[in-house]
């Protein structure tokens, strides 16, 4: 990974950092436990489209997965160096990680523009 | 490959100590330490699973039913049981550490460490709350 961009990619490891540790948990808590499991009811397939043809819960949804996938493959790169001692394998997780992240940030974009 | 250490005069580097691959497991403060970077794997899978819940609500109706009967099934509730601490484990690290990653002047005095940390806390409700009620509103 080149010099220059380095910064860059800190900076959008600290945005994804805190988009995520902002408001991760209370989606996650819940569509993933509150609601599955009935102490919530699930809100209305119409209430939820209507809400996701609004530009800026297109454009809030694209923050909070894009950001975030950048965060994790900031993190993720060097904990696998430290942690697994790859270091020699740098060319390989770089494109991995971040073709990941890039490659999901893509897929948000997609979906996000074309909601009926 | 040998294990053996090569000595040469003024070359003392070429002697390096092998560390296990678990080298994080043997001290708390370390474990901590790779637990917290492992976070953002549950950050990036629920990033995923939003992505799941767009894709679903764009098929229509029908797939969003079949989205939260799969939601319900012990397997993903056992999922986000464990990202949901994960997540709050990178939440609560992310804010304790503010301070230090950001330096706050106001009138050229450094604000105190409980300010920000405190804020972030504070705008972590006030966000929450707000996703809440957007989400749930009838």
């Amino acid at each position: 990974m080149g010099r220059p961009i380095t910064p860059f990619l800190w900076l959008l490891f600290s945005v994804g950092g805190t988009v995520s540790a902002l408001l991760f948990p209370v989606h996650l808590f819940l569509t993933g436990l509150a609601i599955p499991l009935g102490w919530i009811d699930p809100p209305r397939y119409e209430a939820l489209i209507g809400l996701l043809r609004h530009p800026i819960t297109r454009l809030y949804l694209f923050v909070i997965i894009a950001f975030p996938l950048v965060h994790w493959a900031h993190r993720f790169r060097y904990t696998l160096y430290d942690g697994l001692q790859i270091k020699h394998l740098t060319a390989l997780i770089v494109v991995f990680c971040y073709g990941a992240a890039l490659v999901g940030s893509a897929a948000a974009a997609y979906l996000l523009w074309n909601i009926p | 490959m040998s294990l053996g250490a090569h000595y040469t005069p003024y070359h003392p580097k070429w002697y390096r100590r092998r560390v296990s691959v678990w080298w994080w497991l043997q001290t708390w403060s370390y474990t901590r330490f790779v637990l917290r970077e492992l976070t953002s794997v549950f950050v990036a899978l629920f990033a995923v699973v939003l992505l799941w819940h767009i894709w679903a609500l764009e098929l229509g109706p029908e797939a969003y039913a079949r989205l939260l009967v799969r939601l319900g099934t012990p397997l993903f509730v056992v999922l986000h049981g464990v990202a949901f601490v994960f997540v709050l484990f990178h939440s609560i690290t992310w804010f304790n550490l503010a301070p230090k990653a950001m330096v706050v002047r106001l009138r050229g005095k450094r604000m105190p460490d409980w300010v920000v940390v405190g804020s972030n806390y504070a705008a972590w409700l006030v966000l929450s709350l707000a996703v809440a009620v957007i989400l749930l509103r009838r």
